[in-house]
């Protein structure tokens, strides 16, 4: 049997493919707009990956530390881990900020917005691989960044008073809003948190020396002593903990909720608080705008199968003048669309997959995605077609000569 | 448009109607290969091939990437890093004994001072009328002395004369030529001058001591006196004015602080983790905040033997090998104590090491898949090398970097780097 979608198709080649390309490019466009979404959620999920926790404590009756701020004395981790079914603790502070490093060839400062983690080398909270470099060792001014900071090995960052050396690079730590991290070690992160500038610092003194009953006469040292007291931070955010194999999750968790006044959230409920809470509406406007935009590309491709069905009017009249059947005028319309389909499909693919590296947060394209792309492009393109061969079996064989 | 697909369709449609039945026969036509169709099946064939190699190897389906580094003998050199803060050995806080006002000060931040310098005066309100009334005293019983010591002669010299009496009397009496009665007169004088004899030896004594209380007097006056002077206890600077004339301070409180320069090193906390190989002696390597482009040589004084609970930390004084170094009293430093060398030690890149539970490990690759291996670990270095103790042989090969969290019988491909180093 002759494959006359085949010979159409070489002889208009060239608008055939334009077309397949323009359509591969909405197409790459939604499966993108998948991708940004499933990296949205994707970004959340890792972030709990990361921090390598079944249980984090935190302040009582609030959602942190992710959702929420939440302080938590730092000598918690002691009482924690003294508890039955605790195999490892550490603290960790998190904190939203700017950081800055100066570039060498031009001068200038370079403003990048980072989740600064302090955590405890070998404790929970550490990240678990590298891609270059090495983990901190000095218990002070080093830092390990994600790669999508830019910062390189051995650039020196400032976070307000000190700088950091960036001695390793992470990949895929991020915040939930898809801000990289920025690892230090806790000590230089708790001072980062709260310690304040020096204008603060010396109106705080000031503050404190006019208060009577803290510089009284007759009392020397007293004032030193309170602020001296000012200035030292005990918390931290949250306690990662780690439970031993055999324990259970929520029964650790509840021990700790009734007895330590703390929260405890297991890994469970903390991806329900992301996900759920945290990022919830953003999420869904990407995903209502992934519903459209693929409402919108559905529609499109039917609507160029179906022009271009109905723009072969006249050669399908001559066809049906000259005798060929209806299954094969229909099988060569169908096969055309289904080639369009295919030909937008790998494009749209290779395109989001191009792109996709480029976006500022991330993009996760999903290999089930992608099949559930192709599957809804051929059917769309099946359903489009049938529109089309209906049009084209209601052709009068008579249109071919003038009619 | 429509004209291209007119003549498309046109174009067969010739040989379709050559033939009665177009159909099977054109079949040999749809294969015959014209230029445009071997380009465009190598356009096709090349697409699907690029479409391929994007699917397996750029997206979610690619392999891990993982790179490679072997385990290494060789020397370790080992340090330990800490913060600290410049302080004086030896600061001494210059305060009076008593609650009294501050009369004169004669230095300030900055000033050099020598050892027994007077340095303050407190206000020493009716010390000096103390002084001189005590003073006085003393010299008034020197006067004391004298009088008891004029009285006792005269006492000697009455015994000498009613001695001397008594005798010619008892001649006489044994004469016969004077009475009884007058010989008892006589005996009862002399008796009466030697008893005032006695008395004045006693009060000449009498008079001695109270010389004496009257010197300690005046000399525990005067030393009350010296108390409201400050004098440096030692050669060196003050480093604080606190007090102003005038003001008021209760006993203890300081007035003025004065260090001993050459005595100032830096109270370094260290890691409780890490402070385990620290010794007394051993050297060290100081970067002051005020000049981070200078490493200055410094060396281990002292181990402090109690730790901070809190911190965990615990303090090792650090001080400066070279004399003169331009530092002021709580600037930050940054400290790094050099540890003794380890010879001969297996090493890996510390990114190497893993946890997996609580098991100490690496990442090996054993037939394309990751496995892991427990290790056991030594020290780990200030350069990234941790030290092997056992669980690997010279020259077996560890994962260092992933580029993702790795599993048991994970897939993976070695490359040589995962990102570029850029410069």
């Amino acid at each position: 049997m002759i494959n006359l979608a085949g010979r159409d198709i070489l002889h208009g080649w060239g608008k055939f493919v334009f077309t397949g390309i323009g359509l591969g490019l909405l197409i790459g466009v939604t499966l993108t707009m998948a991708g940004v979404y499933r990296g949205m959620v994707d970004d959340a999920n890792v972030m709990i990956d990361n921090a390598g926790a079944d249980l984090w404590v935190v302040q009582k009756d609030t959602l942190g530390p992710y959702a929420e701020p939440s302080s938590v004395r730092d000598d918690v981790v002691r009482d924690l881990l003294g508890r039955n079914g605790i195999m490892a603790a550490g603290n960790v502070t998190y904190l939203t900020m700017q950081a800055s490093s100066l570039a060498q060839t031009t001068g200038q400062r370079k403003e990048v917005r980072v989740m600064l983690v302090g955590f405890e080398p070998g404790k929970p909270g550490e990240p678990g691989y590298l891609i270059a470099g090495r983990p901190i060792v000095r218990s002070h001014y080093e830092a390990l960044a994600d790669i999508k900071t830019g910062f390189v090995l051995g650039e020196k960052v400032r976070i307000r008073r000190h700088e950091y050396t960036v001695v390793g690079l992470t990949r895929r730590m991020v915040s939930s809003g898809g801000d990289p991290m920025l690892f230090i070690p806790l000590k230089d992160a708790q001072e980062v948190q709260f310690l304040k500038d020096n204008d603060a610092l010396l109106n705080e003194r000031v503050r404190t020396a006019s208060n009577p009953a803290f510089n009284r006469p007759g009392v020397p040292g007293l004032l030193e002593a309170v602020q001296a007291s000012q200035t030292s931070s005990r918390f931290v955010n949250t306690v990662l903990v780690r439970v031993d194999a055999d324990a259970d999750v929520e029964e650790v968790a509840g021990e700790i909720r009734r007895w330590k006044h703390l929260q405890a959230y297991t890994r469970a409920q903390m991806e329900e608080i992301l996900i759920a809470r945290l990022i919830a509406t953003s999420s869904k406007q990407i995903f209502m705008f992934l519903v459209i935009l693929a409402i919108v590309s559905a529609a499109i491709v039917a609507f160029i199968i179906y022009t271009m069905t109905l723009n072969k009017i006249r050669e399908i009249a001559v066809l049906k003048l000259i005798g060929a059947t209806n299954k094969t005028i229909s099988s060569m319309i169908l096969q055309q669309a289904l080639g369009l389909g295919l030909i937008g499909f790998m494009v749209g693919k290779l395109s989001a997959t191009f792109w996709a590296p480029l976006f500022p947060k991330y993009v996760l394209l999903l290999p089930g995605d992608a099949v559930k792309g192709f599957v809804l492009v051929m059917v769309m393109c099946g359903f489009a077609s049938i529109f089309a061969i209906r049009a084209a079996l209601r052709v009068d064989p008579a249109n071919a000569i003038g009619g | 448009m429509g004209n291209d697909i007119n003549r498309g369709i046109s174009g067969i449609a010739p040989q379709i109607i050559i033939f009665p039945w177009p159909i099977n026969i054109a079949i040999p036509q749809v294969f015959k290969m014209t230029k445009l169709k071997i380009r465009l099946i190598a356009l096709g064939l090349l697409v699907a091939g690029v479409f391929g190699w994007v699917v397996t190897t750029q997206g979610p389906l690619a392999s891990v990437k993982v790179t490679l580094d072997k385990a290494s003998s060789g020397t370790l050199s080992n340090g330990v890093f800490g913060v600290g803060v410049l302080e004086a050995r030896r600061s001494y806080n210059l305060a009076p004994t008593l609650t009294s006002r501050v009369g004169r000060i004669y230095v300030d931040q900055g000033d050099r001072v020598h050892k027994g310098q007077l340095l303050a005066e407190m206000d020493a309100v009716d010390l000096n009328d103390r002084v001189t009334s005590s003073e006085q005293a003393a010299e008034r019983s020197q006067y004391g002395i004298r009088v008891a010591e004029a009285q006792l002669a005269e006492a000697q010299s009455r015994v000498h004369t009613s001695s001397a009496t008594h005798a010619r009397f008892a001649d006489l009496r044994a004469g016969g030529y004077v009475s009884q009665e007058m010989l008892d007169a006589k005996l009862h004088e002399k008796n009466a001058a030697l008893s005032a004899v006695a008395s004045a030896t006693a009060a000449l004594s009498s008079a001695r001591l109270d010389q004496l209380r009257t010197h300690a007097d005046a000399s525990g006056v005067g030393k009350l006196r010296a108390q409201t002077r400050l004098l440096s206890p030692v050669d060196g600077i003050v480093t604080a004015r606190l007090a102003e004339p005038g003001v008021t301070v209760v006993a203890g409180q300081s007035i003025i602080q004065v260090i001993d320069p050459g005595s100032i090193w830096v109270k370094t906390r260290i890691d409780q983790k890490q402070v385990g190989l620290v010794r007394v002696g051993q050297p060290a390597e100081i970067v002051l905040r005020s000049q981070p482009q200078t490493v200055l040589p410094g060396s281990v004084k002292r181990v402090e033997q109690i730790g901070d609970a809190i911190t965990e930390e615990r303090i090792v004084n650090v001080v400066f090998t070279a004399q003169d170094v331009a530092a002021m009293v709580g600037e930050l430093a940054e400290v790094t104590i050099k540890l003794p060398q380890l010879e001969h030690s297996l090493s890996i890149p510390a990114a190497a090491l893993k946890q997996l539970d609580k098991q100490e490990g690496v990442w090996a690759m054993q037939g394309g898949k990751v496995q892991f291996k427990p290790v056991k670990v030594g020290l780990s270095t200030l350069e990234g090398r941790t030290q092997i103790l056992s669980g690997l042989a010279e020259g077996d090969e560890v994962i260092v970097y992933s580029q993702q969290e790795l599993h048991a019988g994970m897939k993976v491909k070695v490359v040589d780097a995962i990102v570029k180093v850029r410069q």
